[in-house]
């Protein structure tokens, strides 16, 4: 999930009307034939039923992507905070769910563009392009979510529009440029310059409080301002690029002028899916990031949390974008390396690490497939459409399999803790199950 | 290509010193409690020097976090 403001036009949320003219997303400049619209009566568009399936298919794909955006991300707010039982696994996504609603009102600007220009828009996005981004971003969230590995929300997305736009426009589309300055080197710097800054933090603060007894009392106590922080910045972020989608859909449909803001029930929709997702707390990443990396002690949280937090908001300043969670695991990692055994399952940091290369290429396949079959109309479209519903239906049964959740979040300490962590990969790969 | 190595750089050294700070000044405000505690119990005093600097380190960290806010909704 990336941390960037992507756009600047101030919101407003009046009524839109709908007004067909100078609309550069609309069905007739994508260049169909038979298509071009001459009247001001909108809805007597050939193509405006199609529009409307589509856009109705957008909306609520969008509003999917920013449910499973959510309890992905609840962990890079609350895993450790629960690991350190700062706050009690409940409370916790109760707070994060609350702040990332809170955040999602906190910014009254908008996204303008869906991908910060790493796909040409000028053209526009058609809807289906963005659909197929969706369908792939979905996925590759619910598979790493299956398998307890944080991923960037953000990056599922872009690989998404890239291998969407890729089919869909050709490599022409795709700005690689912008790829490798603003999503690929923020990428690897990142997490390195958050647990860098986690690790000196870590061993400052037991520096500063050695001897002192019963200080972990107060760092629980700062853990839980760090990752409201957190929260609170990740429903700013997140949830306007949802709205940014929705927005640009319902302009490409005619529905908003161009450069309007989101309607009030864009940003409470969007808030409230991102809301319901943390909520449901991801916990197999929780548990994941909370103790599969190393067992992490409150003045660890407390420092990984602010390293994290500040990280996010300082690259957002400077209009970086970045991915919180790998921003977040980057810190927990330092914070590991840096606490009093100094110690991290190494076999868990690979597998993160790896998950992270794999999400952008493996989401630009999934939704290059799913573009080719979307792109045939609305039959297309609906194939697409079952496809994802299969696909995430089979992976939420899967994992009902070895339920995770809020009751035995934390479990997965004491049957790790037993055994003797050696750095290598084996032993720990049954963290994430 | 034209990659800003700079303000890369700045970003960074930014988040580690914010960081660094933050984390000693609070890890302090939680050192001056415990020497509170101690005291208490001792009975060596009431430990208010300590509370005032546990006061202050905790009130330089929420300003900080405040700022965070303010950074947030202000984009």
């Amino acid at each position: 999930m990336e941390i960037r403001r992507i756009g600047n036009s101030r919101a407003t949320h009046g009524t839109p009307t709908p007004r067909p003219v100078n609309l550069p997303f609309t069905k007739a400049s994508y260049g169909r034939p038979g298509q071009q619209r001459q009247s001001d009566h909108f809805d007597d568009c050939l193509g405006m039923e199609h529009i409307t399936f589509l856009v109705a298919v957008v909306i609520i794909t969008a509003l999917a992507f920013d449910f499973t955006n959510g309890f992905h991300d609840t962990a890079n707010a609350m895993a450790t905070s629960i690991a350190t039982g700062a706050l009690k696994p409940k409370v916790a996504v109760a707070i994060a769910a609350v702040l990332n609603f809170a955040g999602a009102f906190l910014s009254v600007k908008v996204a303008t563009t869906i991908s910060g220009g790493i796909v040409n828009e000028k053209a526009g996005l058609q809807p289906s392009i963005i659909f197929a981004a969706l369908v792939g971003a979905i996925l590759w969230n619910l598979l790493t979510w299956l398998r307890g590995l944080p991923s960037s929300s953000s990056h599922a997305l872009y690989g998404g529009l890239i291998g969407a736009t890729v089919v869909g426009v050709g490599f022409g589309g795709v700005n690689f440029t912008t790829v490798v300055s603003k999503i690929l080197i923020p990428a690897v710097a990142s997490p390195i310059i958050a647990g860098l800054a986690s690790w000196g933090a870590t061993k400052l603060a037991y520096l500063i409080t050695r001897g002192a007894p019963s200080t972990e009392k107060g760092f629980r106590r700062g853990q839980m301002f760090s990752s409201s922080l957190i929260s609170l910045a990740h429903g700013t972020n997140d949830a306007q690029k949802t709205m940014g989608i929705i927005t640009l859909t319902l302009i490409s449909a005619g529905q908003l002028h161009k450069g309007d803001g989101p309607p009030t029930w864009v940003i409470v929709s969007a808030g409230l899916a991102i809301a319901l997702g943390t909520y449901m707390g991801g916990w197999r990443i929780i548990r994941s990031m909370g103790s599969g990396l190393a067992d992490i002690r409150p003045p660890q949280g407390f420092a990984s949390e602010t390293a994290a937090a500040t990280v996010i908001l300082t690259s957002s300043h400077m209009g970086y974008g970045l991915s919180t969670t790998q921003v977040c695991s980057g810190g927990i990692m330092g914070a590991g390396l840096g606490g009093p055994s100094g110690k991290l399952r190494w076999g868990m940091v690979r597998r993160m690490v790896s998950t992270w290369g794999l999400t952008l290429p493996a989401a630009a396949v999934v939704s290059g497939v799913a573009a080719l079959v979307a792109e045939q109309g609305d039959w297309g479209v609906a194939v697409v459409g079952v496809a994802l519903v299969l696909g995430a239906g089979s992976m939420w049964l899967i994992s009902r399999r070895q339920p995770v959740h809020a009751g035995n979040v934390n479990d997965s300490d004491t049957a790790t803790v037993d055994i003797p962590v050696t750095a290598g990969p084996t032993g720990q790969t049954t963290i994430a199950a | 290509m034209q990659i800003k190595w700079a303000a890369l750089a700045e970003t960074a050294g930014v988040s580690l010193a914010v960081t660094l700070a933050v984390v000693a000044v609070f890890a302090l405000g939680n050192l001056a409690l415990s020497r509170r505690e101690a005291a208490v119990e001792a009975g060596t005093g009431k430990g208010v020097p300590a509370l005032v600097a546990a006061g202050v380190c905790f009130a330089a960290c929420a300003a900080v976090v405040l700022y965070g806010i303010s950074l947030i909704a202000a984009k």
